[in-house]
């Protein structure tokens, strides 16, 4: 990270921190959101950026794992323990990347795409055509789970500023797993395997393990997002686990720039806001939005966080020939 | 004679109707260099896949040290100390050459759970990485990315990350092709060097190199082999100077 990069992290932080002191309800609701997609992103970034397996069904682990918020508790009216309901979510999801990566691994590029496009939408269809959760109708989930320990609560995820800053807990701690996890081998045998995975292989690794373990550590972290974003919504429905859902979480890699974590944050933040702004101003907000997108992508081909050598590139690479 | 360390037997493959490679048999023994020449299309390369493990055989048999490895995966072999060049040069082009060799060394001692460690403070990789660098002559470049060497230092970083996995058998697949004469003669001083306690196949067009260096020469022709022996009884094989060598000899 060059000096400009890590002032600009640190303001950013510092921002985040300081944010529920100044903002109103609204926002600080709204940044809470955007943070529980940006650990999303972070997941799904560790899959296609760094990996290079790019799955368009990533949302079925952040759907299920709302589920499992929902399908845990006795009734809707009567709080869960965070520190069981989380574990089990997180749990189930990884248990689900790992049965279907086995079975998607096996197969590469577009196929590795529509498998796992298959498998989310399989899931959605669970949750939809059957009476689990309400069906398609989805389930409400009247009571937040509670943090308490032993009759002592450190924190309220009822209150809007606890459970922003547990989000920022959230975000800061995934983050700082994933540099790590990229720092080691493992991660920099991922990198191998993304950019040349015949050799890979012929070196001795054994590289179906390798994504396979990637993807089952993808499929926790995004259930851990999925679990808080029922539980800021107060609400689940099938559409959580659907396509649209996979496709955003793409989209927000893919405009913040793919591989270096950073970029799904700025990504999530970007994709989110803007959302926001755009569905302020018209219906058609999705049109504006998919404007957006084909300008960023090719304008900024590496991400709106590779900006400055993409500017670089135009200004003078091109003169040098 | 030493036991063989890699060893083929009956080993064929088809491509649809081809017969690429056609009831090869070879014996890889530690401390020899056994040289397979052929014309393009012998199905050298075919033979070097089906052997690493890239490839699986139509039928035959390969084994390694006695035990039977048909069909295993190529990270199996590799892990077991079989190593492999490819003819076209298959490196990591967006990695430094020094990280090429690094990630060579690491599938040596993966550690892949250790994820609080490191992978540019582990010794043991860093280490094998500096030496296999040093090895080939690429010590200067090694901060280079790998897709902006040239075209002979990229083959030299190919064998480079090869002797980092620390491999019993080498597998070389044309090493010396678009290296200049000064490399060339680099590389085969490395071979010998190499040669004491390794079995090393090369598959190789410069002539010169592989007589003067090769211990035992097999030579294939459409697939199938076509003499086998010591260098200069290939040499005087009427059928081999007939169907390959011609006047080169």
């Amino acid at each position: 990270m060059t000096l400009a990069r890590r002032t600009l992290a640190t303001l950013a932080l510092l921002a985040l921190l300081a944010l529920p002191l100044v903002a109103g309800k609204f926002y600080v609701d709204l940044i809470a959101k955007v943070m529980i997609m940006a650990v999303f992103a972070m997941s799904l970034d560790l899959l296609v950026g760094v990996t290079g397996l790019v799955s368009l069904g990533h949302a079925a682990f952040f759907g299920l794992a709302s589920y499992v918020l929902v399908l845990v508790a006795p009734d809707p009216y009567t709080a869960v323990s965070l520190w069981t309901s989380l574990p089990l979510a997180v749990g189930a999801c990884a248990l689900a990347a790992l049965a279907i990566g086995a079975l998607a691994l096996r197969t590469r590029g577009v196929y590795f795409i529509m498998v796992t496009l298959a498998f989310s939408q399989m899931g959605y269809f669970v949750f939809h055509d059957t009476k689990i959760a309400g069906g398609s109708d989805g389930a409400y989930i009247y009571v937040k789970p509670s943090a308490s320990v032993g009759g002592w609560s450190p924190f309220d995820l009822n209150s809007g500023a606890h459970f922003y800053y547990a989000m920022l807990a959230l975000l800061v701690l995934v983050f700082v797993f994933l540099r790590m996890l990229l720092a080691s081998r493992f991660g920099h045998a991922l990198r191998g395997i993304r950019s040349n995975e015949q050799r890979m292989r012929a070196l001795g690794f054994n590289t179906y393990c390798y994504k396979l373990a990637a993807f089952t550590i993808a499929g926790a972290i995004a259930g851990l997002a999925g679990y808080f974003a029922a539980v800021q919504f107060g609400f689940v429905n099938p559409e959580m686990l659907a396509w649209h859902q996979s496709a955003n979480v793409l989209l927000m890699v893919i405009l913040g720039g793919m591989g270096n974590l950073g970029g799904a944050i700025v990504g999530a933040f970007a994709f989110v806001l803007l959302q926001d702004l755009f569905s302020s101003l018209t219906k058609h907000w999705p049109l504006l939005m998919g404007g957006f997108v084909i300008l960023a992508v090719m304008l900024l081909p590496g991400g709106l966080t590779r900006a400055t050598e993409t500017w670089r590139f135009w200004r003078f690479g091109r003169r040098h020939g | 004679m030493a036991e063989p360390l890699l060893s083929a037997h009956g080993l064929t493959r088809h491509f649809g109707g081809v017969l690429a490679v056609d009831h090869v048999s070879i014996d890889l023994r530690p401390g020899e260099i056994h040289a397979v020449i052929g014309t393009n299309g012998a199905g050298k390369s075919t033979l070097i896949n089906l052997l690493a493990g890239e490839l699986a055989p139509t039928s035959g048999e390969v084994s390694l040290s006695g035990h039977a490895l048909t069909g295993a995966p190529p990270h199996r072999l590799a892990s077991l100390g079989v190593g492999r060049t490819f003819q076209r040069s298959n490196v990591f082009p967006d990695f430094t050459a020094f990280e090429n060799c690094r990630l060579a060394a690491q599938a040596r001692n993966a550690r892949p759970w250790a994820v609080h460690e490191k992978a540019l403070r582990c010794p043991t990789s860093g280490e094998a990485a500096r030496r296999a660098l040093a090895a080939v002559g690429l010590s200067r470049r090694s901060d280079v990315l790998a897709g902006l060497l040239s075209h002979g230092e990229r083959r030299e970083l190919e064998i480079a990350m090869c002797l980092a996995t620390e491999p019993k058998v080498l597998l070389l697949d044309e090493p010396l092709a678009g290296m200049g004469a000064e490399e060339s003669q680099r590389v085969l001083a490395l071979l010998r060097e190499l040669k004491p306690e390794r079995a090393i196949l090369l598959v190789e067009h410069d002539m010169d190199a592989v007589f003067a260096i090769a211990d035992v020469i097999t030579v294939m022709a459409d697939g199938a082999v076509l003499a086998a022996g010591l260098p200069e009884a290939v040499r005087a094989d009427p059928s081999v100077r007939e169907a390959y060598l011609g006047d080169a000899l």
